[in-house]
């Protein structure tokens, strides 16, 4: 009688252990989930970088890689318009609004050149450098550390536009992505922050109490055919151009191709997709 | 079996609490919900009721994967329409009534989906309007 | 065996009751926590990691440390550490449940945590970290319940088990071993990017685990007739010095690469830890006094040990009191320094220093009360069948 107990009691708890691993061990043998835990294109990508280490971030164009750029010539001495592009961002994608830096949730903001571009010399900078803000947000990059640490793939990058996008119904709060971005784009919703959107954007969600968020680059903007919020609220300056970094005939790649651009913390290895005219 | 006269009593008892519910609701199981049809008259959708009724939550769960995961934002077109694959910029379209729709089955069934921590549902987002 | 821990006399119940007090406290700050949000917290935006994270790396450390008994006993054959192997398996099974509990007050989202499993992920070292950390509990739930058992039917244990007991040696520098990798491989975190982080981790581990066992040996000898052995202490003692020793000595070196290199980023946080930051014309410094105790502590029980040795004091509480001072150091060290030390300046070189709120500290000292009550029960157990096994 015991001994069977004992032995139904061992038997029910094997099974048990099994009933709960074995989702993992299907999953990790599956093939499609191995195949994104270590993407195909992003494997290729650094196999040319590696063919070719002398070029330094040089790799050949491989799919869609979409891209943005900020010519801070034409934002010097307007600060107005850089909030016009915020406002634009916070609006359309219901991003509620902290008074204290602890709660605070941004995607796309301004901040000094010494904090956005915290490897270049700052002693004896110019005027414009000095009396300037700079906008910044998700770098979008080719090599996230963010998507490398996260451990239930809630923030991945999208192989079909390079854009790293967060899905916000399988993101545990763990915050991991927030340690591994080096350029602290990514917030998390301390607090329910329905409590503190003034107006609803009725096409777009908002986030749940407990998850990180970002910049998803406008994606279901895209979609529409529509420009990027940030870009769309101050065209007229043409001071942000979006497209495919990896198209020779796009209008950022002209601009790349033409001009001295810069990128936060590239010494990072994070190749970001944002590019700067300072 | 040791301590007959404590462990069937025991179990009796335990028996009882656990379907005390259906004891309590005297054995019936209530008035079956009837969620309203969409206000606006629309008849079809981009499945048969039955199926409806039966999936939508796995569609749901699809269409968000192959949304967000996929960049399958391209709508589906069933029946000569196209649905943009979506809760708030589709289903709530015509469902506008969520209360009366969504959460009358919901709230009978005792199912509580997270779907409205994040999505608005029309009167939410009436809620809070542009006052400009 | 559990029945073992239904039975005591009323200093046992009163101890069990004061940890349970604030286990209702930690419960009812947890609640508040799970229904408001996680802005109960002192974390925020440029601080997203706090007390719970850095508990969590501190007491992966203690459950490793299980493994300066469990290596001499099994593999050296070290007889003297016959009677407290035991108390080590059953310490890491205790902290790795505080661990766990640590885990989930962290989370946003904790109702969905079963998605690192649904979702496995094996570019995250957090995925690992889970994979190792339930694969030490169980190891040691299997080992230290086996030999229990067969030690109370005085008989061998089955010969399997010791598969597991030394599966769970390389087990044990693992936890630590990718708990370390949580942090040093993230760009643009200069003070953790250090690939001394996981031999400084095991070094800490090393010596905290052992000194928190002798500690508890100590007052089970007073209170509950228990014996571990001058010899066992002795060498627990010694372990421990060195253990302690080679942490420091790789807390120094982090100290030469940061000042000699002179690269600001490897010493922001090293400057903040210990001798305050100027950022801004304002100094931040909530940590330095801190820091300098636990220097001061650590040096201090290194001193008190090496002077019984050779002086050839034998005194308990001496003992007792060295091993408080170590462990209290590097708790001080790598329980609240190393994870806050690393946050102060984010990579923005914005710099944020954290406090913890009172909901948060609620928290945290019901887990660590929770951890108490657990490792006074199994230490019950295990103390009640050793005694009645000798008193045949």
């Amino acid at each position: 009688m015991d001994n069977q107990r004992r032995k139904f009691l061992k038997m029910a708890g094997a099974t048990a252990l099994a009933g709960i691993s074995a989702p993992a061990v299907v999953k990790l043998t599956a093939s499609p989930a191995l195949a994104s835990s270590a993407p195909a294109g992003h494997g290729a990508a650094t196999q040319d970088s590696h063919a070719q280490p002398a070029a330094h971030g040089e790799e050949a164009p491989k799919g869609v890689r979409l891209g943005l750029l900020i010519d801070m010539r034409k934002l010097y001495g307007k600060p107005e318009l850089m909030d016009k592009a915020i406002a634009a961002c916070n609006k359309v994608h219901n991003i509620p609004h902290y008074d204290d830096r602890k709660n605070e949730i941004k995607w796309i903001w301004k901040t000094p050149f010494e904090n956005a571009f915290v490897d270049q010399s700052v002693y004896h900078s110019s005027k414009e450098t000095k009396e300037n803000d700079f906008l910044v947000l998700c770098n979008h990059c080719d090599e996230p550390p963010c998507v490398r640490v996260c451990p239930t793939k809630a923030t991945f990058r999208d192989e079909k536009n390079g854009i790293v996008a967060m899905d916000y119904h399988r993101c545990i709060g763990c915050r991991f992505c927030m340690m591994g971005c080096p350029y602290g784009a990514r917030s998390f919703n301390w607090f329910d922050p329905r409590d503190n959107i003034k107006e609803y954007n009725p096409k777009f969600p908002t986030r749940m109490r407990g998850v990180v968020e970002k910049c998803n680059f406008c994606g279901e903007r895209l979609a529409e055919g529509l420009e990027p919020a940030c870009l769309e609220a101050i065209k007229e300056t043409g001071a942000i151009v979006f497209g495919d970094i990896n198209d020779p005939n796009s209008e950022i790649s002209q601009v790349l191709a033409k001009e001295h651009t810069i990128q936060r913390n590239s010494s990072l290895g994070t190749k970001p997709s944002v590019f700067y005219i300072v | 079996m040791y301590n007959k006269r404590t462990v069937i009593p025991g179990l009796a008892i335990f028996v009882l609490f656990v379907t005390l519910p259906l004891w309590y609701n005297g054995l019936s199981a209530g008035p079956i919900p009837k969620p309203e049809l969409p206000p606006n008259g629309t008849k079809e959708c981009v499945a048969p009721a039955s199926e409806m009724r039966d999936n939508h939550m796995v569609l749901l769960n699809e269409w968000r994967d192959s949304v967000l995961r996929e960049s399958g934002r391209s709508s589906v077109s069933v029946g000569g329409k196209e649905y943009p694959k979506a809760l708030q910029l589709a289903c709530m379209e015509c469902h506008s009534n969520k209360e009366k729709f969504c959460d009358d089955c919901h709230t009978y069934a005792s199912v509580k989906p997270y779907c409205w921590d994040c999505h608005l549902t029309p009167v939410e987002a009436a809620s809070k309007k542009e006052t400009h | 065996m559990i029945e073992k821990a239904l039975k005591g006399n009323s200093a046992y119940w009163m101890w069990l009751a004061f940890l349970s007090a604030f286990i209702a406290v930690g419960a009812i700050c947890y609640l508040r926590q799970f229904f408001i949000g996680m802005g109960l917290t002192g974390m925020g935006r440029d601080l997203s990691w706090g007390l719970y994270i850095s508990q969590f790396t501190f007491l992966v450390g203690v459950a490793a440390g299980g493994l300066m008994l469990v290596l001499p006993y099994y593999i050296h054959n070290y007889k003297v550490f016959g009677r407290i192997t035991i108390l080590g398996e059953f310490l890491a099974i205790a902290a790795l449940i505080m661990c766990l509990m640590f885990i989930m007050a962290d989370i946003g989202q904790p109702l969905r945590g079963l998605n690192m499993i649904l979702h496995p992920t094996p570019n995250s070292m957090l995925f690992w970290d889970m994979v190792v950390l339930l694969g030490y509990l169980s190891l040691n739930l299997i080992c230290g319940w086996v030999i229990l058992t067969a030690e109370k039917k005085q008989v061998k244990p089955p010969k399997w088990v010791y598969i597991f007991v030394y599966i769970s040696i390389p087990f044990a520098v693992s936890i630590h071993t990718v708990t370390a990798m949580l942090y040093c491989g993230l760009p643009g975190r200069h003070f953790w990017l250090s690939a001394i982080t996981a031999p400084r981790f095991l070094a800490s581990a090393f010596a905290a685990g052992p000194a928190l066992i002798v500690i508890f040996c100590l007052i089970m000898k007073r209170v509950a007739n228990f014996d571990a052995g001058k010899e066992a202490i002795n060498k627990l003692t010694t372990i421990i010095m060195y253990a302690a020793l080679i942490n420091a000595f790789f807390v120094c070196l982090e100290f030469f690469v940061g000042w000699y290199s002179n690269i600001p980023g490897h010493k922001h946080a090293l400057e903040y830890l210990f001798f305050g930051l100027e950022h801004g014309g304002h100094v931040y410094n909530n940590l330095v006094p801190f820091m300098w105790t636990s220097v001061f502590l650590c040096f201090g029980g290194l001193l008190l040990f090496g002077y019984m040795k050779i002086a050839k004091i034998d005194n308990d509480l001496l003992v007792g009191l060295g091993c408080l001072a170590i462990f209290i150091a590097l708790w001080l060290d790598k329980g609240l320094g190393f994870v806050f030390g690393g946050l102060a300046v984010n990579p923005l070189n914005e710099v944020t220093e954290y406090y913890p709120t009172a909901n948060e500290i609620g928290i945290t000292l019901g887990i660590w009360a929770f951890g108490f009550a657990l490792v006074t029960i199994l230490y019950k157990v295990a103390i009640k069948v050793e005694q009645e096994v000798e008193g045949h």
